[in-house]
C-alpha cells in the first residue's frame, strides 16, 4: 500500500510538469493552430531563468590572498557574494531561495520571449504546412538550447531548493497511516501544488475574464470574431506568450528536481505531445487530465513487481498508452471533434 | 649428355624470377612496404576524436586542452609538463622521430555511428597517424573497432567499460583509463571498512554497456564481503527524472544504493536520491549509504553539494601529490585557469605515451608503435609505477577510492582521495574478461 501511494505521489509530480507544458502546447494549438517543438525550449529557457537570476544573486566580489597559492601556482581567490556582503542575513537569504525569487522574474522574460517567438518567426507560418512548422519551430529549439549551452556550457547546473522545503513529508501520517512508511520530498509535493495553481489560473484567465472569453471564441470561430472587429492576432499573440510563461515556470519550478541543463526542454518535448495527442488535440482539460495520467501510469510501470511480469514495460508504456488510446479514440480522451483533421 | 640452351625469352625470365626473389626482403623491410599515412613531411598529424557537442561536451572541451598542451610539450613549447617528470627520456621536445607534431579535431558527439564518421574522416582525409579521445566505452569501442580496420592506432580517452580492452579488445587499440573491474575491486575493501559485511544493496544502473559492466563487477566484489544484492534495476540512459526508481528503494529494505550512472546520468540521479532522503536515511538499524563507483570531479560539480560523503572510485584526481600530477596541474592551471580532470589527465598521457612509443620505436607504423608500447613500464605519469600490458593493451596503475568533500574550498573542490588502492589488488588476469588482440593492422 505504502509503495503504491509513493508511485501515485511520484505520477503526480512527474504528471504535473507534464500537464505544464502540454498545457502550453495545447494553447498554442488550439489558437493559432500550430505544432510548436520550440515548447521543450522554452522549459528550458525558464529552468535557465533561476540558473541566470542565481547567478546574479550571487555575483561575486573576487579578493586575491597573495598568501595561499593554488595548485597551478596563483594566488587563491576569496569569493564572497556581494548580495550578502551588502545585505547580511537577508542577502543569504534571498540565494537561499533564488528558485522562489526567480519565478517574479520568469514571467515577464518568458512572457517577452514569447511574444518576440511569435512576432519574429511563429506567425510566418500560420498559413504553412504543419510538416513546415514542426521543422521551423524545432530548428528554433536546437538553436536556442545551443545558445544556453554556449553561456551555460553542457554540463548539469545545480539548483537547491530553499533549505525549510528540502526535507521530507510524511504524508502517510497526514492521512492517518502508519508514520514513516510514505515520506515524501517536500519540494516535489511543492511543485504538484504549484502545477495545480498555475493551472487553475490558466483556467480561469480563458473562462472568468473578458480577454479569455474572446480568445476562446477565437479558439471556435477565428473569422467570424475578426469580423466583429476584434484584433484577434494581437490577443493570440498575448496568448502565445501566456504559453511561454507557463512553460517557463514550469521549468524554474522543476530545477531543484532536475539541475537544469541545455537539452532538458528535448526530454520533455517528446513526451508532452504524447500527453496532448492521448489527452486529445486542442483539448486543454485533455492535456491536463493526460499529464496527470501518464505521469502516474509512468511512475507504476517502473515498480519491480510490473517489471517482474513485463521486462523493460517501464521504457515503452507512454507510447503504448497513446498507441491503444488512438485505436480505441482517435480523437484522444478529450480530444475534439475537426481539430487536426483536415 | 642432355644439351643446355637457353633462348632469348628464357633468359628475361629467369632473370625477371631472380631479382624479384633477391629484392624481396628489401622490399619487405623498406619504406615502399607502406602503412596507412606513413608521414613524409615534416610533420605527424595526430586526430583528436572528442565529444564536442551533446552531453559531455564540456569533458570534450577539457580532453582537447589537454591534447593541446600535450601537442605543445611533445613539440617542446610550454613548460614541458609531465615530460620533465616521465620515466621515458626518449623524447626530446623536438616532435616525435624529427616531425612535429600537429593535430585535427573530431567530434563524436558521444554517439558511435558520429564518431566513427569523425574518426574515419580523419584518417582518410586530413592524414592522422593515430586517433585518440571520447568519453563513452560504446563509442571507444566503436572507434577502436574502425582504427583497427584502417590501420591505424587508437589511443582510448575516457572509456571505463570492461570491454574495451576485454571481449572488444583489439591490436591496434590501448587504454590507459582503468575499467570496472579495477573500480569493483578498489572499491569493495573500503567498502567493507566503513560500512560493513551486512548490507543489502540496490543497484540502479545505466541500461547500456558500461552500465552492465559497472553493475556486474560491484555485485561481485559487494557480494564476496558478503552484503545481498536486493534488486539490480536498469534505467533507460538519460531518464531525467529517476524518481520512479527511487521510490521502491524507500521502503525495498536494501540499506546501500549503488548509482551505475555517469554523466548527466549521475549527476541526476544522486540529486534525485539525495532528495528523496536516503543518505540521511537509517535503515535496519545502519545509516543508508549511496555508493557512485565512477566519479567524474567535473560531472560531480553538477550534483552540487549531493556528492558530500558519497564513495567512489576515480582515475586521477587533481590535488594528487605526486611530482608528475603537480607538473600537469601546473602546466594545465597555468594555461587555462582551473585544474585538469581526470579526462583531461588519461588523454594527456595517451599523447605522450603514443609519443614516446612512436619514438623509441622509430617508426609511426602500427605494429611498431604497438610493440613499444607493450609491457612498456613507466612512471611520472600521475599514477605511480604503471605498465601497458602486453596481453590486452590495459594500462595497470593505482586507482583512487574518493568521497564526496564536505568542506569544499572552491567549486573544483570536490572530491577528496581517501585511499590510492595499489595497483596489485586491482590486477587480474587477462584471461578473466576474455576477448582476442589479434594481430596488428598496419593498414596501406
Amino acid at each position: 500500500m505504502d509503495d503504491i501511494l509513493l508511485q501515485i505521489l511520484n505520477g503526480l509530480d512527474k504528471g504535473g510538469a507534464y500537464a505544464l507544458i502540454a498545457l502550453g502546447l495545447t494553447i498554442i494549438f488550439g489558437t493559432l493552430g500550430v505544432v510548436n517543438f520550440a515548447h521543450g525550449a522554452l522549459f528550458m529557457l525558464g529552468a535557465f531563468c533561476a540558473v541566470a537570476v542565481k547567478s546574479l544573486l550571487g555575483f561575486e566580489k573576487v579578493v586575491l590572498d597573495p598568501t595561499k597559492l593554488t595548485a597551478w601556482g596563483t594566488p587563491v581567490e576569496i569569493r564572497t557574494p556581494y548580495i550578502e556582503a551588502w545585505f547580511g542575513d537577508f542577502g543569504t537569504q534571498m540565494l537561499n531561495f533564488s528558485v522562489p525569487v526567480s519565478i517574479i522574474i520568469a514571467i515577464p522574460v518568458m512572457l517577452l520571449v514569447g511574444i518576440i517567438m511569435e512576432r519574429g518567426l511563429i506567425r510566418h507560418f500560420y498559413k504553412r504546412p504543419h510538416a513546415e512548422q514542426i521543422l521551423v519551430t524545432f530548428g528554433l529549439a536546437i538553436v536556442l538550447q545551443e545558445i544556453v549551452k554556449s553561456q551555460f556550457g553542457a554540463n548539469p547546473i545545480p539548483q537547491p531548493a530553499p533549505e525549510i522545503a528540502k526535507g521530507m513529508v510524511d504524508f502517510g501520517a497526514m492521512i492517518g497511516l502508519q508514520a514513516g512508511g510514505v515520506v515524501y520530498p517536500a519540494w516535489r509535493l511543492i511543485y504538484f501544488l504549484f502545477s495545480l495553481l498555475v493551472i487553475g489560473a490558466v483556467f480561469s484567465f480563458l473562462q472568468f475574464t473578458t480577454f479569455g472569453m474572446v480568445v476562446r471564441a477565437g479558439m471556435a470561430d477565428r473569422e467570424t470574431v475578426g469580423l466583429l472587429g476584434i484584433d484577434i492576432d494581437r490577443r493570440f499573440t498575448i496568448v502565445f506568450g501566456i504559453a511561454a510563461v507557463v512553460a517557463g515556470l514550469a521549468g524554474v519550478m522543476y530545477t531543484p528536481i532536475l539541475s537544469p541543463d541545455y537539452h532538458m526542454g528535448m526530454d520533455f518535448l517528446v513526451l508532452s505531445f504524447v500527453v496532448v495527442v492521448v489527452g486529445g488535440m486542442g483539448s486543454l482539460p485533455g492535456a491536463v487530465v493526460a499529464g496527470f495520467l501518464l505521469g502516474i501510469v509512468q511512475s507504476f510501470a517502473s515498480m519491480n513487481e510490473v517489471k517482474a511480469i513485463i521486462p523493460g514495460i517501464d521504457q515503452i508504456i507512454i507510447y503504448l498508452i497513446a498507441v491503444v488510446i488512438l485505436l480505441v479514440r482517435p480523437r484522444g480522451l478529450m480530444g475534439r471533434k475537426g481539430v487536426m483533421e483536415q | 649428355m642432355s644439351k643446355f640452351t637457353i633462348s632469348r625469352r628464357g633468359l628475361l625470365k629467369s632473370t625477371a624470377i631472380a631479382g624479384v626473389g633477391i629484392a624481396a626482403p628489401t622490399i619487405l623491410t623498406s619504406r615502399a612496404w607502406g602503412y596507412t599515412n606513413e608521414p613524409t613531411g615534416g610533420t605527424v598529424t595526430f586526430g583528436f576524436n572528442v565529444p564536442q557537442t551533446g552531453a559531455y561536451a564540456d569533458e570534450g572541451a577539457d580532453e582537447l586542452r589537454a591534447y593541446q598542451l600535450a601537442v605543445e610539450h611533445i613539440n617542446g613549447e610550454g613548460d614541458g609538463g609531465m615530460l620533465n617528470t616521465f620515466s621515458s627520456k626518449a623524447l626530446r621536445g623536438n616532435g616525435v622521430n624529427g616531425k612535429k607534431v600537429v593535430f585535427v579535431t573530431g567530434d563524436t558527439q558521444t554517439k558511435s555511428d558520429a564518431a566513427r564518421a569523425s574518426a574515419k574522416r580523419m584518417i582518410e582525409k586530413d592524414g592522422a597517424v593515430m586517433i585518440t579521445g571520447g568519453s563513452s566505452s560504446g563509442v571507444a569501442i566503436a572507434v577502436q573497432g574502425l582504427c583497427q580496420d584502417a590501420g591505424v592506432i587508437f589511443m582510448a580517452g575516457l572509456t571505463h567499460s570492461n570491454d574495451t580492452t576485454g571481449k572488444d579488445k583489439r591490436a591496434n587499440g590501448f587504454r590507459h583509463f582503468f575499467n570496472t573491474e579495477m573500480s569493483g575491486a578498489a572499491l569493495g575493501p573500503v567498502l567493507e571498512k566503513e560500512f560493513g559485511k551486512d548490507r543489502v544493496a540496490y543497484h540502479l544502473t545505466a541500461d547500456y554497456t558500461w552500465g552492465w559492466s559497472q553493475e556486474g563487477s560491484i555485485k561481485k566484489y559487494s557480494e564476496q564481503l558478503g552484503w545481498q544484492t536486493q534488486a539490480a534495476v536498469r534505467t533507460p540512459l538519460g531518464a531525467g527524472d529517476f524518481s520512479q526508481y527511487i521510490t521502491p528503494v524507500l521502503n525495498s529494505g536494501a540499506d546501500v544504493l549503488v548509482l551505475n550512472h555517469y554523466g548527466r546520468d549521475m549527476v541526476n540521479s544522486l540529486t534525485q536520491a539525495v532528495q528523496f532522503g536516503l543518505r540521511d536515511k537509517q535503515v535496519n538499524g545502519k545509516d543508508f549509504a549511496i555508493v557512485v563507483p565512477l566519479y567524474s570531479r567535473l560531472m560531480a560539480q553538477g550534483a552540487g553539494e549531493n556528492v558530500k560523503g558519497i564513495y567512489g572510485s576515480t582515475n586521477w584526481h587533481w590535488s594528487l601529490q605526486d611530482e608528475g600530477s603537480k607538473a600537469f596541474v601546473s602546466s594545465f592551471g597555468k594555461k587555462y585557469g582551473f585544474p585538469p580532470s581526470q579526462a583531461a589527465h588519461t588523454t594527456y598521457c595517451q599523447a605522450l605515451l603514443y609519443a614516446d612509443a612512436a619514438q623509441r620505436a622509430g617508426t609511426f607504423r602500427p605494429s611498431g608503435v604497438g610493440a613499444a608500447m607493450e609491457g612498456f613500464k613507466f612512471d611520472g605519469l600521475g599514477n605511480g609505477p604503471t605498465e601497458y600490458r602486453a596481453d590486452d593493451h590495459q594500462c595497470f596503475k593505482d586507482v583512487l577510492v574518493v568521497k564526496g568533500k564536505e568542506n569544499p574550498t572552491s567549486k573544483f573542490d570536490v572530491l577528496e582521495v581517501v585511499e590510492i588502492t595499489p595497483r596489485a589488488q586491482v590486477e587480474y588476469p587477462a584471461s578473466l574478461l576474455g576477448g582476442e588482440l589479434g594481430p596488428y593492422n598496419d593498414g596501406a
